[in-house]
């Protein structure tokens, strides 16, 4: 199916409808689909999200704007209702965390492969070892808290070792701030890649904060505490990479037409049919929604929705496995942090960024304490090796390796 | 009539999924090791810190009336434990109501998905909600009648309903059948039985004979939805003939 983000006109707002029953459909099922319908679910949800979130902010600095952004702004809570509420009840919180973590591994892995600006692709590179890591530390804590095997979530999709450990993820604020993109000069690909990953990351971090203290052992209260904490790194990364010189216009155009590439990309991938249906449904409703706020642009700021977006739209997002990108990038990535808006060895890392680390982890570290030692294994790591009890005596604080 | 049996499917959770990307898995953790040593028992020491540190999930309430703390302290016998029996008494309480709430969840599975051959007629799972709303009410007499405040959540009705938040939320989904949440009624039943006799014991000890009297009863009735609910599930697993009894 091809798209034409100028000229097609998808479902008119005015036809864009739900009823309560609509909105809370039948979920996917946690054992039988496939974990990239979980995926893709997981993301739609944080792109809704964003359509929100944003269409807040701007309202709050744009009197015109308010009633558009009112009508539209209903239509995508409506949209996000229905797409999480695909997420079913005996899935619980945590299963959802792999869920979530999932998304940041896969998601930003396609994203990173097809970049175009080589310094983008290297910061996605740079987030996606991060999430890779916290996959390791939440299936650690699954395995070692609950008995529980993350791999019947992950589906053997998506590798559980560490990446570059949580511990020295935590950085100065001041070492989050990359570069941004040039809006006049970016491709469309680059836009919509930047807001795709930046509304995943922002939803992944409300996620943590909301669930996080619904979890009852201290150790996992810890984790989604010192989790949370990198996913607001994470944000403050991402949505550094947007060029701030952006119309609000110009952003709310960008923010339609990211719907409508990721509604794109889940239609051209899923698997069941009903979510599909669901996909289809609302890759029109954005289409329609692209074309009223394309309108306005052209009307308030008296210049062409083609100066900001292409008829083409990228390629869509791939959902599969990037295992093989992910370990070349762990080999060769492994070792490095941020400063400033740089890469560089985890040795030359800004004294604000080791001091703000040592501080944090000073009383411990939880994602070190969930995980110590842990190797996944089909089936837990009881299926490795007897359980470890506690002789009740006091702790020997884990060693880095 | 419903079936009993699961459906033969594409389940993914396991490794037979894909055994080339479960291969991957594996090689995967030979290759990128443990960031740091050590093993599980970093969770227990954590979980010691801030045991240390906890306060206690709340307290039981003192009695609400002038007269309730008289009648209370009447009964106070140092070995009667009266705050112990109030926080039990508050927790069958919770329990039975939130039983009733099960049932009814149960009763309209009945009328959705069906029963099963073999299994209980609609009117033998209504008396049981009966029953156990029942209880509910005589528990509540039972608590005002020490002076108690039937209404407030004591620690152990909240640690039970902690416990069996699951049951809840297993009978309630709809994709769940008749069959499957009849476990969550054993899961019910079993703890029941078990918390009733303490109780009668507790009321014993508190020199209630009234109350041993009202609990005796409400035993034979737990005793009764237990062998019923054994047999339905015998019979929904194919372990026994469509027979009653147990
Ligand atoms: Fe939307
Ligand atoms: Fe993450
Ligand atoms: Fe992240
Ligand atoms: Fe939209
Ligand atoms: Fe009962
Ligand atoms: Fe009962």
């Amino acid at each position: 199916m091809a798209i034409d983000l100028l000229k097609d006109r998808g479902t008119p707002l005015e036809q864009q409808k739900f009823t309560w029953k609509d909105l809370v459909q039948p979920t996917y099922s946690k054992l039988d689909d496939d974990a990239f319908t979980r995926v893709r679910v997981i993301l739609m949800n944080g792109i809704e999200a964003e359509a929100l979130r944003f269409g807040h902010s701007c309202a709050r600095m744009n009197r015109d704007l308010q009633v558009h952004l009112a009508k539209v702004r209903r239509i995508e809570q409506h949209q996000q209702t229905m797409v999480n509420w695909l997420n079913p009840p005996d899935q619980s919180p945590l299963e959802t965390t792999i869920g979530f973590e999932q998304v940041a591994i896969e998601v930003t892995a396609a994203v990173a492969l097809k970049e175009p600006d080589p310094y983008l692709a290297q910061v996605y590179r740079f987030g996606l070892l991060e999430d890779f890591d916290h996959l390791y530390r939440y299936s650690a804590l699954m395995d070692r808290v609950e008995g529980k095997d993350a791999n019947t979530l992950v589906q053997s999709y998506t590798d559980i070792v560490p990446g570059r450990p949580t511990s020295v993820e935590h950085r100065d604020a001041a070492d989050d701030i990359r570069r941004a993109y040039q809006k006049d000069r970016a491709e469309l690909a680059t836009k919509l890649h930047a807001f795709t990953i930046m509304s995943a990351e922002h939803m992944t971090h409300d996620y943590y904060m909301t669930v996080g203290p619904t979890y009852a052992d201290p150790v996992g209260r810890q984790l989604y505490a010192e989790i949370a904490s990198i996913e607001e790194q994470h944000v403050t990364q991402y949505e550094s990479i947007i060029d701030a010189s952006e119309t609000w216009l110009e952003k709310w155009l960008l923010h339609e037409a990211t719907e409508v590439y990721n509604y794109f990309s889940c239609v051209e991938s899923e698997g069941n049919s009903r979510v599909k249906a669901i996909w289809e449904r609302f890759l029109d409703y954005e289409l329609g929604q692209l074309r009223y706020v394309a309108d306005l642009f052209e009307k308030m700021e008296r210049r062409d929705a083609a100066e900001v977006i292409t008829s083409q739209l990228p390629s869509p997002i791939d959902y599969v496995s990037h295992r093989n990108f992910v370990r070349e990038t762990l080999r060769a990535e492994l070792n490095l942090t941020a400063k400033g808006e740089e890469f560089v060895p985890f040795d030359q890392e800004s004294d604000l960024s080791r001091r703000q680390r040592e501080q944090l982890n000073s009383e411990g570290s939880p994602s070190d304490f969930v995980s110590a030692g842990y190797i996944w294994a089909p089936g837990t790591e009881l299926t490795r090796q007897a359980p470890n009890v506690s002789d009740g005596r006091q702790r020997q604080q884990p060693t880095a390796h | 009539m419903a079936t009993t049996q699961p459906d033969m499917g594409i389940n993914r959770t396991g490794i037979g999924t894909s055994p080339r990307l479960s291969g991957d898995m594996i090689d995967a953790t030979k290759e990128f090791r443990p960031s740091v040593s050590g093993d599980e028992r970093q969770i227990a020491y954590v979980r010691g810190d801030y045991a240390r540190e906890a306060d206690k999930l709340g307290s039981v309430p003192p009695p609400p009336t002038a007269k309730g703390m008289a009648k209370t302290a009447l009964q106070g016998l140092k070995s009667a434990r009266p705050v112990q029996f109030i926080d039990k008494l508050g927790e069958r309480l919770g329990f039975e109501r939130s039983g009733v709430r099960v049932y009814e969840a149960l009763i309209s599975k009945f009328d959705h998905t069906g029963g099963f051959e073999g299994g209980p007629e609609r009117m033998e799972v209504e008396q049981i909600l009966r029953e156990e709303f029942e209880h509910f009410r005589m528990l509540e007499a039972a608590i005002k009648k020490l002076g108690g405040d039937p209404t407030a959540l004591t620690p152990s009705a909240n640690f039970h309903a902690t416990m069996t938040s699951g049951v809840i939320a297993s009978v309630v989904d709809p994709r769940t059948s008749f069959a499957q949440c009849l476990e969550a009624a054993l899961l019910l039943e079993l703890a029941d039985n078990d918390c009733w006799d303490a109780l009668v014991q507790l009321a014993d000890r508190a020199g209630q004979n009234d109350m041993v009297a009202d609990f005796e009863k409400a035993i034979r009735d737990e005793r009764d939805h237990l062998l019923k609910i054994r047999t339905w599930l015998a019979v929904a697993q194919g372990r026994a003939g469509a027979t009653n009894g147990g």
